[in-house]
């Protein structure tokens, strides 16, 4: 489970000042659900899940991650949590399964757990004909693929899915958003951002649009349909956003 | 801190700096091949010279002298000069490069010398131009070899003996034992050498390591997983100060045989060959590296956090390249004749190591100053990677943008 309550991540920036990057945002995402998170480029996604997964610390506020707080006990978040954006590259000059073998390691595998656990995910994600090339010698989506095997290897109980298919093909796509699903149904805790929204409405159980650093909107697809009276969700965004985007731009 | 995480960091590094051929060149082939290749062009470059320089005959002007055909026979005598007819233009010629030099020689000095009276014989020449000076040096020494001559034979004509004017002879003669004549001339190259290629080789694995994960975006994947800051920076320390020290070792070895080849090879002249011969025992090599660690550790530190600073490989490099002028100039001046350790030098990191290896190169062990300059090197080093911790933790610095 997922319980972030009251983050907050404010930076300092020489020619803008102080910047709330996010504000208050208090959100709960339950085992075996996904949890979009929705908003515009600079809404505060990336920060919030950078927090989730310790890379970031909150300035105020915190969250709970499969029982850890990321303040106090940011590394044992991080033992429970598998992180995978556009962002988490690969090591060009480690081989896939180098690659992988590493995080498990990191992770605290033992070397026959390890082997069995590789084995299972390089056959489960036919990746294994191209195990032992070079991460800079892969395709697009078999570099997707070897990113999902790390971010497995430790069979995390959390998943968090920064913008995982923002400009990848159809096809690589495709994989990425059967894979979050399969972590559905594997019962994991999943939260991820995005801004496409057949994605959305395909995988999320649960939504929450930010805009600005605050959470403005909280619920499942038909309750925010109903709210809004609209069903398409881009104009739900538009009316969630609307306002606030008219003041700001007055 | 975990060690097994540490290693495994560590590792993993090592594997990707085996397989970086732009690391692996800065760090292992350049530094193979740098000397040999010095050597053999040193070596082929003076041959040259040399041989140019002993055909080579210089032109000289005589002013003056035609009545006094003595001193001009024994200047015609001289080797490799070519006496050209005589111009009121000699020097503007000796400018220009057309002669070497022009002797003077005053009208009547030869009947002036019978009579016992003093002359002066004057030598133009261009100071600075090394042929200049090579063509004036020979012409005086044959001038002041005819001058004793005259002296010689003046003392034997009035039977007086040549002590008289010479009451005694002065000589120099030295009691250090060979290799610490080699050591005194090489000793401050090798501590330098150390210092230097101990930071040229950390500055690529350093970049790599910081700005280029960042570059390639590695870096929030590893941060993203369970190791702690400190093992993620301790490892990668760990890397970048391994290469260091390969890069200065590898160097070592190579400085070493290119010299003792060469040096035995009978292309050089037997005294000049006997310079190169480094009459250092494995003891003060270790020793030069056991000094130089402590730095080696500091500049793997300092290179890491400069880099780390960085968003780019490029924007890395410019920050580390002044770095190299920074190491430099203490380690150079350290060679500089009149500077010798002194309390408050020991203090002042690379120019004491380097002031120090030099020391110790030539035999000798102040071993206050040996243990002031270790203790006082190691304390700058575990600052500079303390800090390099610090900000390794700072998020400002992790994600620039």
């Amino acid at each position: 489970m997922i319980e972030a309550r009251g983050l907050s991540k404010r930076f300092h920036d020489k020619k803008r000042g102080e910047i709330r990057a996010v504000d208050n945002v208090s959100f709960t995402c339950q085992p075996g659900k996904i949890y979009g998170l929705l908003g515009a480029n600079g809404a505060g996604k990336t920060t919030t899940l950078r927090m989730l997964a310790t890379i970031l610390e909150p300035t105020d506020g915190t969250a709970i991650v499969y029982g850890h707080d990321v303040v106090e006990q940011p590394e044992k978040v991080r033992a429970n949590v598998g992180f995978l954006s556009t962002a988490t590259a690969l090591y060009p000059r480690l081989t896939a399964q180098e690659m992988v073998e590493y995080f498990g390691r990191l992770n605290g595998l033992d070397e026959p757990t390890l082997k069995k656990r590789v084995d299972d995910i390089f056959n489960r994600l036919d990746m294994n004909r191209f195990r032992d090339r070079r991460c800079d010698k892969l395709s697009t989506g078999m570099k997707q693929k070897t990113s999902i095997a790390r971010t497995l290897v430790h069979d995390p109980p959390v998943m968090i899915f920064d913008e995982p298919t923002t400009g990848l093909d159809v096809m690589t796509a495709r994989t990425i958003i059967g894979f979050i699903s399969d972590c559905r149904a594997q019962g994991k805790t999943v939260i991820f951002s995005t801004h496409i929204m057949s994605e959305v409405e395909r995988l999320c159980d649960f939504i929450g649009i930010i805009h600005d650093g605050k959470l403005l909107a909280e619920g499942t697809l038909p309750q925010l349909r109903s709210k809004y009276a609209e069903h398409n969700l881009e104009e739900i965004i538009v009316k969630v956003v609307g306002p606030l985007q008219s003041n700001s731009e007055a | 801190m975990n060690f097994h995480n540490i290693s495994c960091v560590y590792r993993k590094e090592l594997t990707e700096w085996l397989r970086d051929r732009r690391t692996l060149i800065s760090t292992v082939v350049v530094p193979l091949l740098a000397f040999p290749i010095l050597m053999v062009g040193m070596v082929s470059l003076s041959s040259v010279l040399i041989g140019k320089a002993e055909k080579e005959t210089h032109k000289v002007m005589i002013l003056g002298g035609e009545d006094s055909p003595q001193v001009l026979d024994k200047l015609r005598a001289v080797q490799n000069i070519e006496i050209v007819p005589a111009t009121d233009d000699y020097k503007h010629r000796i400018s220009e490069k057309e002669i070497r030099a022009a002797i003077d020689i005053p009208k009547g000095f030869q009947s002036a010398l019978d009579r016992g009276e003093e002359q002066t014989v004057k030598i133009y020449f261009y100071e600075g131009e090394l042929r200049s000076s090579s063509g004036a040096n020979q012409v005086e020494k044959s001038l002041k070899e005819y001058r004793d001559t005259i002296v010689s034979s003046r003392l034997s004509a009035r039977n007086v003996p040549a002590s008289i004017i010479k009451p005694f002879d002065v000589q120099q003669e030295n009691v250090a034992p060979p290799e610490k004549v080699s050591g005194a001339a090489l000793g401050g190259i090798l501590g330098y050498m150390v210092i230097l290629l101990s930071m040229t080789g950390a500055i690529y694995p350093a970049i790599d390591l910081t700005a280029g994960e960042k570059e390639r975006g590695t870096m929030e994947t590893i941060l993203s997983s369970p190791i702690s800051r400190l093992d993620l920076v301790l490892g990668k320390f760990f890397l970048v100060l391994s290469a260091s020290l390969t890069t200065a070792i590898l160097s070592i070895i190579s400085m070493g045989t290119s010299f003792y080849v060469v040096g035995r090879s009978g292309f050089m002249p037997a005294k000049d060959a006997a310079v190169l011969q480094l009459h250092i025992g494995l003891a003060t090599v270790l020793s030069v590296f056991l000094m130089a660690l402590p730095l080696a550790v500091l500049f793997a530190a300092v290179l890491m956090t400069i880099a780390l600073f960085a968003k780019t490989y490029k924007e890395a490099q410019s920050y580390l390249t002044p770095m190299t002028f920074i190491v430099v100039i203490p380690a150079v001046a350290s060679l500089l004749p009149g500077i010798d350790l002194t309390a408050k030098l020991a203090l002042v990191p690379i120019l004491s190591t380097s002031l120090v290896c030099k020391e110790i190169v030539a035999g000798t062990f102040h071993w206050a100053f040996i243990m002031l300059i270790f203790l006082s090197s190691s304390v700058y080093a575990a600052a500079a990677l303390f800090i390099a911790v610090k900000m390794f933790q700072r998020e400002s610095v992790l994600f620039r943008s």
